[in-house]
């Protein structure tokens, strides 16, 4: 099936070394159109590290990550910088939350849109027809942003405000916002209450079937994972270890190593 | 109350004890006598009892207050919500206008003087807050882009005969020019080494200007610098001032308007979440580097430009005008202000100009005071005098939703 899909992003060989520690180690990925892909592993298998390769803020050793949009020129995103990457439709949402505390919920979204309108100095001073036009498409736009993943209500409040699991959805919006092809989630569920998490759930169901987004996420919560990915990728001291559908990776017995331990003959 | 009434006694009795010896012992060695002086030691215990118990109610206070912003309830003072509503605000603007406008025909020349001065920290302080309070690139040397402007139209005048007018927008595009020359080298640095990269900048200004005799006649500075023309008129010394004063105030509203409209832009809004999170602000395709170099520039345009019309006022400078003391009371403008509230910065350089000014017979204390002042705002208002106002926006369904809240 996945064969016929337009393929999004190819990572090739991917290998991340600091100084002697080899934190990502050949990994090859890739993530097609309408995917909700995973990428699971124990703690300090990597994940992030491949996570911060890909969107620009480390530069790889070695390998190629390749950005297939549609209808345009395939790029490689090697040692772009972190805006570049996002310009080019490839949204991140962190780990330990990243939001802008002294900044409204509405405002956060905007700036999300920052890349994608562009009035400059001038323009702002001068404050013409069409920078307030722009202003108020950017406005809407955001609200609009908010009223999909419920935060229609806290625009106003000030993002530090916000509880954790809603904070963890303003990120997504965030991200959102800069209207990416492929929406990378850092541990979305980390923290949340199960109630929180189902929520979590539909949104990024929601977000994989309205917007036409496709997602790779980085998840412990293997209900989660097991209930909404496919592909499922699996890595562990940084290699790739396994990849495949859900019930092939329950089944692995590499991965059932990796998480559980060696089995021993008592 | 009962707990903290007994703390301040002790603190109290304590101070009685330790000031003993100085202020109510009084030896006379001439006459042999010891005079006791006990109604210093009352004065003693009275006032550190009071300070005492003050800074223990305000400590409280302060403490409830946290608890419940950390329930997440927002709290708003009756200020903030006052200076939120719209029609007050035009109204308090108009008056404050108006009285800006007839101050110098009411007051003499002296107090125009001592305005203007104030008047200069404010577009100082403004400037600064573009670079510190929106983008929060700590700037310790902003006090050179000021001199910048000041050379620049001291030295086009000496040799060239330029006129103020030329020169003031000269003046800012050059304050501009070395904003991106600082900012280009400190595009990497964070925290406690771009202060201190900043510092030495505003230091490197200083000791070039007194050195390069060739370029800026060193420490002698350069004297007979022509005052703004009016309509090729020379005015009397009282006129000039007054003419500078209104010249002040047009470029103090100009100043307000544009950093204003900057704070609210695309732009502005980059620049704050440059300051909350730089990683996430560039993972949403902000480009930092553009944005960082942009508040630089942007803020050393105002110290460019003033400092032209710095330099037309006194007619006179040398790099004494130029310290870093300069740069820390426009810094402290800023931070006693409020990080980023427009309205907060004008304030604080009224404060912070003004108060000394009128109080010429406690000059001595000044520094005691401001150190003392600096303290206790940090402790107990440490947002400023006037905290950022929160921006609202107008969206569908915004309307009922405002008036709820």
């Amino acid at each position: 099936m996945a064969e016929n899909k337009h393929k999004l992003l190819e990572v090739k060989g991917l290998t991340m070394d600091f100084g002697g520690l080899r934190a990502v180690d050949s990994v090859t990925l890739e993530v097609h159109e309408g995917d909700i892909a995973a990428l699971i592993g124990p703690n300090g298998a990597g994940k992030t590290t491949f996570f911060n390769c890909i969107t620009g803020i480390y530069d790889p050793t070695k390998g190629d990550i390749l950005l297939h949009p549609k209808g345009l020129k395939t790029r490689r995103l090697n040692g772009l910088k972190p805006n570049k990457v996002t310009e080019m439709g490839l949204a991140r949402t962190f780990q330990n939350i990243r939001l802008f505390p002294d900044m409204t919920v509405l405002e956060n979204v905007m700036i999300g849109r920052h890349c994608r309108t562009k009035s400059g100095i001038f323009r702002a001073v001068v404050r013409g027809k069409r920078v307030r036009e722009e202003e108020r498409q950017i406005v809407e736009s955001s609200y609009q942003l908010l009223e999909k993943v419920g935060l229609a209500d806290f625009a106003n409040e000030f993002s530090k405000n916000l509880p954790y699991g809603a904070q963890r959805r303003l990120e997504i919006a965030r991200a959102m916002a800069t209207d990416p092809f492929l929406l990378l989630l850092d541990e979305p569920a980390a923290g949340m209450n199960p109630q929180e998490t189902a929520d979590l759930e539909q949104l990024i169901c929601k977000i994989s079937a309205e917007e036409q987004i496709a997602i790779l996420l980085i998840e412990h919560d293997m209900k989660l994972v097991m209930n909404i990915s496919d592909p499922i990728y699996v890595m562990e001291y940084g290699k790739k270890i396994a990849e495949g559908n859900p019930q092939e990776i329950k089944d692995n017995p590499k991965v059932i190593e990796a998480y559980l331990g060696e089995e021993t003959d008592a | 109350m009962i707990q903290n009434l007994k703390q301040s006694l002790i603190v109290s009795v304590w101070f009685v004890f330790l000031t003993f010896p100085l202020m109510v012992v009084r030896v006379n060695t001439m006459d042999q006598v010891v005079i006791w002086r006990w109604m210093n030691m009352v004065w003693v215990a009275i006032g550190s009892f009071i300070l005492s118990y003050l800074w223990r109610y305000m400590l409280a206070r302060q403490q409830v207050r946290k608890k419940v912003a950390d329930e997440g309830v927002e709290i708003r003072s009756r200020t903030q919500l006052l200076l939120e509503d719209m029609s007050f605000r035009y109204k308090a603007m108009g008056i404050i206008l108006l009285a800006a406008l007839v101050f110098p025909l009411v007051f003499d020349t002296y107090q125009s003087t001592i305005m203007i001065s104030a008047l200069i920290y404010v577009v100082l302080g403004l400037g600064l807050n573009i670079s510190v309070g929106l983008a929060g690139l700590l700037d310790l040397g902003y006090v050179a882009f000021f001199g910048v402007g000041a050379y620049s139209y001291a030295l086009l005048n000496h040799h060239f005969d330029l006129g103020f007018w030329i020169t003031l927008p000269i003046g800012g595009i050059l304050g501009c020019l070395f904003g991106i020359v600082l900012g280009f080298p400190i595009l990497r640095l964070r925290g406690d080494y771009l202060a201190i990269v900043t510092l030495g900048f505003g230091m490197i200004f200083k000791v070039v200007m007194e050195n390069w005799d060739g370029l800026s006649f060193g420490p002698s500075g350069i004297a007979n610098i022509d005052k703004p023309s009016f309509f090729g008129m020379d005015l009397s010394l009282a006129n000039s001032t007054i003419y500078i004063y209104y010249i002040m105030i047009a470029l103090v509203i100009f100043t307000i308007l544009v950093t204003n409209r900057l704070k609210n832009s695309r732009i502005g809004r980059a620049w704050i979440a440059m300051r909350e999170d730089e990683i996430a602000c560039v993972a949403m395709g902000i480009d930092i580097a553009r944005t960082k170099l942009s508040a630089y520039a942007l803020g050393a345009f105002w110290a460019g430009m003033v400092g032209v019309l710095f330099a037309s006022k006194t007619t006179f400078i040398n790099p004494a005008s130029f310290t870093f003391m300069e740069s820390a009371i426009i810094l402290s403008i800023v931070v006693l202000g409020g990080m980023g509230s427009i309205l907060g910065v004008i304030i604080g350089a009224f404060f912070l100009i003004l108060l000394p000014e009128y109080m010429r017979a406690f000059s001595e204390y000044r520094m005691l005071a401001f150190g003392a002042a600096m303290v206790l705002m940090m402790i107990f208002r440490p947002q400023g005098i006037i905290s950022n106002l929160r921006q609202t926006y107008e969206y569908k369904g915004s309307k009922d939703k405002i008036n709820n809240g």
